[in-house]
């Protein structure tokens, strides 16, 4: 670009101050890390708002210390799970039972862990508190991955393979690029439910120690304690605040960017780019950092690395059966080995009346989540259709529902725990709302997208032929966003069980409110460093959880796409 | 408008139809303008025209799923006011519930006129026996072919007994065999009088279609959709489409529709017409060449009939008038009473090689294209030589609709990165001068 080089414009101006202002920011957090868990300040922290700032900084900067691990276990684990057959058998039911287990209930435990690796650090705090955050987001993104990577087109691999692409450029040319659409997506999703965990995490208590690191969820936590219920709703603004900026700052433009990596070769609908991606590619600062960092990334892979050229595919050759078996025996031996560790723990601590007693307030649970459920649809699909029916309010809503449910929920406990205090509500009815509170926004905005997609030839025909009331819900429209709704109500029913670990206990100040429920169950054996019942109250909720989603969900989801789809 | 008084009872009146899109700051869209049409009991009448000369929304508007801008619409004498009951429509992209069966689909209009379900059952099987899907009755529509779908959509409007079938190109997404089969199929039941209907109103881009099928066809000019031609087909039922009056009548309305607009009064004393009120058709550069070397070579050498060609070359209207007014545009071809004649100036093109064609083409751009040198221009002036699309869709979209502008738009990209008078970057939606000269 010869006529490119002139004076830097002023665009240039505010965008290097804020590149510098943030190599500041996060050179000051980092050095918070490092310093020994008793020196003054490091895990104590003071209602005074003006602090709010850099608590959410520090809280942003650990939600983006977990979203690169997860990111990184997502390019590991995900295409270690695509690439071999062997590794798949493995890997993904893995995935798909740690998708389902409440990572919650073991937060003391890898506390404690993490704190041993870095004896006397609040590094060691910093570790554990990202690896919950790590929890909750790396798993989808790994499916996503997973899937995409199944699913690359035959003739693009033809392609790469018949121009002698090696496996790493394959993988940089054609395999990353291909899953990014779909990554981002879930990476977006990850970081809404990253946030539930950041709150929960940031202040954990191990036997009679109890440490906050510098961070939102700290002060909320503290705010609780104190009943300053001033403090919690400076928290709420605060979240907002750092909600809205890195959505708008980073999620948009990353949404609009990977746009030009969809596949489908027909022309989508042409959004107006944000503008923060309209102002990077219109500086030039920020353009020319953008080409180094593209061309540094495309040096890399383009590189030839590869252990082996890739070899004439024998469509022909079996795989062999000796390795196979092997495999399976080695598979089954470490099977084994684990039953019998659990065993072991189980018998030395628990007795049969335990597992009875965790099934039962499973069950109780149980029935909290579909009575949340039942009310959730019945008051959300309604309303999800009559927005999603009018495109203008589709527009507007859309972004609205996104944002609630990136909210993490509970941040809002306090007021309802206020409440319930205030009135002397029972609890086993009235902290049952916050299992939803979060997550109900996921049917929502589900529905209003099947709603708004609903094909207008069908709007028409139903028109024409005065298709009205209840024959309209059920023979039109229900099936029309049945499909979408599932998606919906997975995610929010899965969130709902997770969200039983807080929301069945809360407290303020000295009062302590307690729901009978697993959720109620794992809080207290982890207040009580009981790793027994925590284990057995977790291992339970998985198997309701997984149970819930065999029995339930997949049939539906399948229902939904053999019968509703007409692909 | 008629000497001889119809006796025949009259189903739908439209009066003075105007339908028009509202636009800010700008004049009003207009789709339909002041259309008249009175549809009696007992025929079959073909809308024809082409896509954007807004025959669907007149078909919209008289099923009572569209309010008209102005002007009334009366059904058996009273104003219409929302779907009518005594209409059914069959859809271009069949429109059927994925989710029902074949017989829940056909019952469905049925179930809304909460017709019991013994008598719904019993009607649903003589319409699904009747058109030609028995044993298909448990049958999902997945798991059907086009035509079988499209026989669904006419079973399940035919069931409700209406006195008007509406067909918005009900065979316009099926195969030429497939179309064929469904048509004769129709105008059987129709001779028969096994239809349950009175009367029949289809839109049609196909030619062919409407002198087969209709006994009257209304043809529709473009922006703004106005009624050209009203024509009476005088041949008896079956219709011989080799016969030499069909053809002559085809050929007449293939002259029709290419005649280029004569000014209207109204036109001539407007405003001067701005550069960019001239939509732009998508036609590749690609297709105008290979037109260009088709007609130049044997048989055709230089001249071809309209419909002959569109049959050899299996297309269909509107797939043939654009490209070959977009050729006329470039004063490549020039098209007259349903022939296309290849100028001097299109033969040297077809003559050149790559560079000098695409010097042909730059200068046929730059002298018939006000928006390439508009662009071209502002390129030019600009120290960057940088200029953003989105200004250029916004004056367009002043002149016409959004999906006009924005089909014009890609279509002048397409044109000018081809003659490589500018280039274009997709992601910052730029025109530059990169790499040009």
């Amino acid at each position: 670009m010869a006529a490119g080089w002139r004076l830097p414009n002023i665009w240039d101006a505010a965008a290097f101050v804020c590149v510098i202002g943030a190599l500041v920011a996060v050179g000051h957090v980092a050095q918070g890390t490092m310093v020994p868990i008793d020196a003054p300040g490091a895990t104590q922290i003071t209602l005074d708002p003006w602090n709010l700032p850099e608590y959410a900084l520090r809280t942003t900067m650990r939600m983006f210390a977990a979203l690169a691990a997860s990111l990184l276990f997502t390019f590991t684990y995900g295409t270690a799970a695509a690439k071999s057959r062997r590794a798949a058998l493995v890997l993904v039911p893995v995935l798909d039972v740690l998708q389902s287990v409440p990572i919650l209930g073991f937060l003391t435990f890898t506390v404690v862990f993490f704190m041993n690796l870095f004896p006397g650090q609040v590094l060691g705090l910093e570790l554990a508190s990202i690896f919950a955050i790590f929890t909750s987001q790396a798993w989808n993104m790994a499916f996503s991955m997973y899937q995409s990577l199944k699913t690359v087109p035959a003739d693009l691999a033809e392609a790469s393979v018949s121009f002698h692409l090696s496996g790493w450029q394959r993988f940089w040319k054609l395999e990353v690029p291909f899953a990014t659409p779909g990554l981002v997506w879930n990476t977006m999703m990850s970081m809404s439910g990253g946030w539930f965990f950041v709150v929960a995490s940031e202040a954990v208590s191990v036997g009679d120690n109890t440490w906050k690191l510098p961070g939102i969820g700290s002060y909320v936590a503290l705010a609780l304690e104190q009943k300053d219920i001033l403090a919690v709703a400076w928290a709420i603004l605060a979240m907002l605040v750092v909600i809205l900026a890195y959505d708008q700052l980073l999620f948009r433009p990353l949404v609009a960017w990977s746009a030009k990596f969809r596949f489908e070769t027909t022309a989508g609908s042409t959004a107006s780019d944000p503008w923060v991606l309209r102002l990077m590619r219109r500086t030039r600062l920020m353009k020319f950092i953008g080409e180094l960092v593209g061309n540094a990334a495309a040096y890399v892979g383009g590189l030839r690395l590869s252990f082996r050229s890739r070899p004439l595919a024998e469509t022909s050759k079996q795989p062999s059966r000796t390795v196979d078996f092997l495999w399976s025996a080695f598979l089954l031996v470490v099977v084994a080995l684990a039953v019998w560790r659990v065993v072991i723990f189980a018998s030395r601590a628990l007795v049969w009346s335990d597992i009875g007693e965790a099934v039962g307030l499973g069950l109780i649970t149980l029935v909290r989540v579909v009575v949340l459920m039942i009310l959730a649809t019945l008051f959300w699909v309604p309303i999800g259709v009559w927005l999603g029916l009018r495109p203008e309010w589709a527009r507007r809503a859309q972004p609205i529902a996104q944002f609630l449910a990136a909210f993490p929920a509970n941040l809002l406990f306090p007021p309802f725990v206020l409440f319930i205090v205030y009135f002397h509500l029972s609890p086993d009815v009235w902290l049952t709302p916050l299992m939803i509170l979060g997550t109900q926004w996921y049917i929502l905005f589900n529905v209003v997208a099947g709603a708004a997609a609903f094909p207008g030839d069908l709007k028409e025909a139903s028109a024409n032929f005065r298709i009205s009331g209840w024959l309209w819900w059920r023979k039109v429209i229900i099936p029309g966003i049945f499909p979408y709704y599932v998606t919906g109500a997975i995610t929010a029913s899965g969130g709902s069980w997770n969200a039983a670990i807080v929301a069945e206990v809360a407290s303020w100040g000295d009062t302590k409110l307690q729901a009978h429920g697993l959720g109620a169950y794992i809080a207290d054996a982890t207040d009580k460093g009981d790793m027994a019942r925590v284990v057995l109250g977790v291992v339970v909720m998985s198997t309701f959880v997984v149970l819930f989603n065999r029995l339930l969900w997949r049939p539906m989801y399948a229902y939904a796409q053999r019968r509703l789809t007409l692909a | 408008m008629d000497a001889v008084v119809d006796v025949r009872p009259c189903l739908i009146e439209v009066t003075g139809c105007r339908q028009a899109y509202h636009k800010e700051a700008n004049a009003d869209l207009v789709v339909l303008d002041d259309v008249n049409l009175t549809l009696r009991e007992g025929e079959i009448v073909a809308l024809l025209g082409r896509s954007g000369s807004g025959k669907s929304t007149l078909l919209r508007i008289v099923s009572g799923l569209l309010k008209p801008t102005s002007g009334s619409v009366k059904w058996r004498g009273t104003q219409i006011t929302g779907p009518t009951e005594g209409v059914a429509m069959v859809f271009q992209s069949f429109a059927l519930f994925p989710w029902l069966t074949v017989q829940e689909n056909v019952e469905i209009g049925l179930e809304a006129r909460r017709v019991p379900r013994t008598e719904r059952e019993a009607r649903a099987e003589t319409a699904i026996d009747m058109i030609g899907l028995g044993g298909f009755e448990n049958a999902y529509p997945k798991e059907l072919s086009g035509g079988m779908r499209q026989r669904v959509g006419l079973a399940r409007a035919l069931v409700v007994h209406p006195d008007l079938l509406l067909m918005d190109e009900p065979f316009s997404a099926l195969d030429v065999l497939t179309a064929e089969t469904l048509r004769t199929d129709l105008i059987d039941l129709w001779m028969d009088g096994k239809l349950p209907v009175k009367s029949v109103l289809m839109v049609t881009h196909n030619i062919e279609e409407a002198v087969l099928m209709c006994d009257r066809i209304l043809v529709f000019s473009s922006n703004p959709g106005r009624v050209a031609n009203e024509l009476k087909v005088p041949f008896p039922h079956p219709r011989n489409r080799l016969d030499p009056d069909f053809r002559q009548m085809v050929d007449d309305i293939y002259g029709i529709m290419t005649r280029r607009p004569t000014a209207s009064p109204k036109a001539a004393t407007a405003t001067p017409v701005s550069p960019l009120a001239m939509p732009l058709q998508r036609v590749g550069t690609n297709i105008m060449s290979g037109l260009m070397e088709t007609l130049a070579a044997e048989p055709y050498a230089g001249r071809a009939d309209l419909p002959a060609l569109a049959a050899s070359l299996q297309y269909e209207v509107d797939d043939l008038l654009p490209l070959g007014e977009t050729l006329q545009l470039f004063r490549f071809a020039v098209l007259e009473e349903g022939d296309i004649l290849l100028t001097d100036l299109g033969r040297k093109f077809v003559e050149g090689d790559t560079d000098e064609r695409k010097q042909i083409f730059a200068e046929g751009l730059r002298a018939h294209v006000p928006l390439v040198n508009m662009i071209r221009q502002v390129l030019d002036e600009r120290w960057n030589h940088r200029a953003s699309a989105v200004r250029f869709r916004d004056e367009l979209e002043d002149h016409m609709s959004a999906d006009y502008a924005a089909d014009t738009l890609r279509t002048v990209i397409g044109w000018g990165r081809y003659a490589e008078l500018f280039a274009y970057d997709e992601e910052a939606e730029q025109f530059s001068l990169e790499d040009i000269e």
